[in-house]
């Protein structure tokens, strides 16, 4: 019946997220990242260059609107000296403030911009409003070892322009292998779009991953205290069956040792 | 408290017998956790404490998540993103909180399936089984309900679907529809009475648990035998049973760790696995979502609605039979709460007189095909709606009704139902003897476990 029950567990969370399979039928490659799997921690520099990717690239149309620019100081996230956040707050971005009815120099405490433009969506949540595994049979089974997959969508969107475009009602639309299909962003990187302060080539591949982890952080700033809570909840309570076991089995024992005896 | 004869609480000191004479609290508790309980019960028979401690859980995070939610729909989702990103531990209260509800409904369909396989709803404990439906009908609409409040993608077009359910039913439909929603679409009305309702049916479901415990306590639990517990005397009692706490406290105690440990894995590694990434996308009246897909634990129900669709025999049918009255939408409607309904009617639809499906050869394989449809309906309510899949869920649902309105009343006619320990101190001792002799007894006195 144990075992029974174990297949059914398993079978109910395989099935749960069948519905994916609903989001286009792209090529999405399974990059690997440094925060996969329950170990998996982010990557500071790589978070750092995705910032860089994102400030001279995406920000010209897409916003982060949930992302406070404070948070790029959290140890568990790009963990910059907080002195070159604010600076970075100052030289990059400006925000409309109620108080002096004006525009002014976006400071520690503020959110990124909004920004839509051209239609453009806001990327806070993006890395987890993408799932890039889906099978097999719209099961969502993989996404058991591969992870969700947001992440390696993002890279894989961002590398996968095939170069077709075609006009649709007055719009150019743009051949994508991980969206499956032809999409609305033109192509955004092409290698060499920023210098990397630490010397890493900058490929399109390469900035692709980075802005993809980026974003990762961007979307789930807390992932590290969260494994971290996990791995205690799972030890502690593991102890915890271990005793309750135990203290199981003996009051039981002379309750079986009667029945023993008995038959 | 009528039924097994045991021990009762017996005021000691002064201050004991001042309080037992105005307010017999005390005894009450004493005799619900010292309610005896056959010795026999296997680990299916933990799915009730892990029940009540989802709904502490989700009571408890919940509590501590309103505190820092705002139900507007300006404001919601970035609400739930400050708790996600500002509040301290907020991000684990919610994660806890969202998987909370699939832990809550895995353990409601162990626990369903195994009354059903055990007969645990047949006389004389039909107002138990009634009670759980309830709560179980409560539950699926306090989940429902919480899935809106995130207002993301998923929260808005679920909610206008299953709303819309209510807009099938002739006559009154669209009345009760604007009446539950509050207006003419999913709009803030929605979302703040949707809100007060799923800070309120949780304590429902605490009062109807509290019914569900206290009507069991009556009749005594059910057990894998399915034969009852010795009311000649308290001695021949004690020989079927022994005290809830501590054997079955610490039993359960230890199940619980076992199952909190998976569950603290999940939310600590992947918790938004069982989630929708849709939901990640604010709320947009103007963007349909290309599939609108209801949570997991809702997609056998959904499948059954989308099976019926207008091309069906059986839909034309009624359709012509009832003037148009019931047409293809208001059918399905129908049979997703009938298919609810068929569970609820079981005590009066199963016609054997054996409980366990232990000693029912023909009815272990039509439960285990029944518990394979569920899962089989529970995938195709997430495939779109297109051949092969409607055809499919036809089938299955063709058989989730069968099962409950042919093959229980069939059954209890034509099976030939296995002989049947005397009692249940008989069973307990076999399992026993059968463990020593290192499980290789030949003749497997419980081939289904």
């Amino acid at each position: 019946m144990f075992k029974k029950l174990a297949l059914t567990a398993a079978l109910t969370l395989s099935l749960g997220t069948g519905a994916f399979a609903a989001g286009g039928e792209g090529k999405v490659t399974d990059y690997q990242f440094s925060f996969e799997g329950p170990f998996g921690t982010f990557d500071q520099m790589q978070l750092q260059r995705g910032l860089q990717v994102y400030t001279q690239v995406c920000a010209a149309c897409h916003g982060l609107k949930y992302v406070p620019i404070r948070t790029l100081t959290s140890e568990d996230g790009p963990g910059m000296p907080e002195e070159q956040v604010r600076a970075y707050a100052e030289q990059n971005f400006e925000v409309y403030d109620e108080e002096i009815d004006d525009w002014r120099p976006a400071s520690f405490n503020d959110h990124f911009p909004e920004n839509n433009a051209a239609g453009a969506p806001d990327l806070s949540l993006m890395a987890k409003a993408r799932a890039g595994f889906h099978g097999p049979y719209g099961t969502g089974l993989n996404q058991l070892f591969k992870g969700m997959g947001g992440a390696e969508y993002i890279a894989s969107l961002l590398t996968g322009y095939t170069g077709n475009d075609k006009e649709e009602a007055g719009t150019i639309l743009y051949e994508n292998t991980a969206y499956g299909g032809y999409y609305s962003m033109a192509q955004p990187l092409w290698g060499d779009d920023v210098e990397y302060a630490d010397g890493t080539e900058a490929t399109i591949e390469q900035q692709a991953q980075d802005v993809a982890a980026f974003l990762m952080w961007a979307a789930e700033p807390k992932m590290m205290a969260r494994k971290e809570a996990g791995f205690t909840g799972v030890l502690f309570l593991t102890v915890l069956s271990v005793l309750l076991y135990l203290t199981n089995k003996r009051i039981w024992a002379p309750i079986k040792a009667r029945a023993k005896e008995d038959s | 408290m009528s039924g097994i004869p045991h021990d009762h609480y017996e005021p000691t000191t002064g201050g004991e017998k001042w309080l037992h004479r105005r307010l017999p609290i005390v005894g009450l508790l004493y005799d619900t956790i010292m309610i005896p309980t056959p010795k026999n019960l296997n680990w299916m028979w933990i799915w009730g404490i892990v029940l009540t401690f989802c709904l502490v859980l989700q009571i408890v995070t919940g509590i501590v998540l309103v505190m820092h939610y705002t139900p507007d729909t300006e404001l919601a989702f970035a609400s739930v993103e400050h708790i996600m990103r500002n509040v301290n531990g907020g991000h684990m209260l919610r994660y806890l909180h969202q998987n909370g509800a699939s832990l809550f409904f895995i353990a409601v369909y162990a626990h369903i399936f195994r009354s059903l396989y055990y007969g645990s709803y047949k006389s004389p404990r039909e107002v138990t089984w009634i009670i759980g439906i309830l709560i179980y009908l409560l539950m699926m609409g306090t989940a429902f309900m919480g899935y809106v409040l995130p207002w993301g993608q998923m929260s808005f077009w679920g909610a206008t679907v299953i709303t819309g359910l209510f807009g099938a039913i002739p006559f009154v439909g669209e009345t009760l529809q604007t009446w539950l929603l509050g207006g003419p679409a999913v709009d803030n009305y929605t979302l703040t009475r949707f809100f007060s309702l799923h800070y309120l049916f949780p304590f429902l479901i605490a009062g109807l648990t509290i019914v569900h415990i206290w009507a069991f306590h009556t009749t005594g639990n059910n057990n894998p035998t399915g034969v009852e517990v010795r009311r000649t005397s308290k001695a021949d009692a004690e020989k079927d049973t022994v005290p809830f706490w501590p054997y079955f406290v610490i039993k359960d105690l230890f199940a619980l760790g076992v199952i909190f440990a998976i569950f603290f894995a999940i939310v600590g590694f992947m918790p938004n696995y069982l989630g929708h990434p849709d939901n990640y996308i604010e709320a947009d009246p103007l963007v349909t979502p290309a599939h609108i897909v209801p949570e997991w634990y809702f997609l056998p129900f959904y499948a059954i609605l989308r099976a019926f669709t207008a091309d069906v025999w059986l839909v034309q049918l009624t359709s012509f039979i009832t003037g148009g009255i019931i047409d293809a939408k208001f059918f399905g409607v129908l049979a997703m709460f009938g298919s609810i309904a068929v569970i609820a009617l079981a005590p009066w639809l199963d016609t054997s007189s054996v409980r366990s499906g232990r000693y029912r050869p023909m009815l272990k394989w039509w439960f285990w095909i029944l518990v394979a449809d569920f899962f089989f309906l529970m995938w195709l309510g997430a495939m779109p709606a297109e051949e092969p899949y409607a055809t499919l869920s036809l089938i299955g649902s063709a058989y989730w009704f069968a099962y409950f309105l042919v093959i229980l009343p069939l059954l209890g006619v034509i099976e030939k139902p296995l002989p049947q320990p005397e009692t249940i101190e008989e069973d307990f001792k076999a399992s026993i003897a059968k463990k020593k002799s290192g499980g290789s007894a030949i003749v497997d006195p419980t081939p289904a476990e």
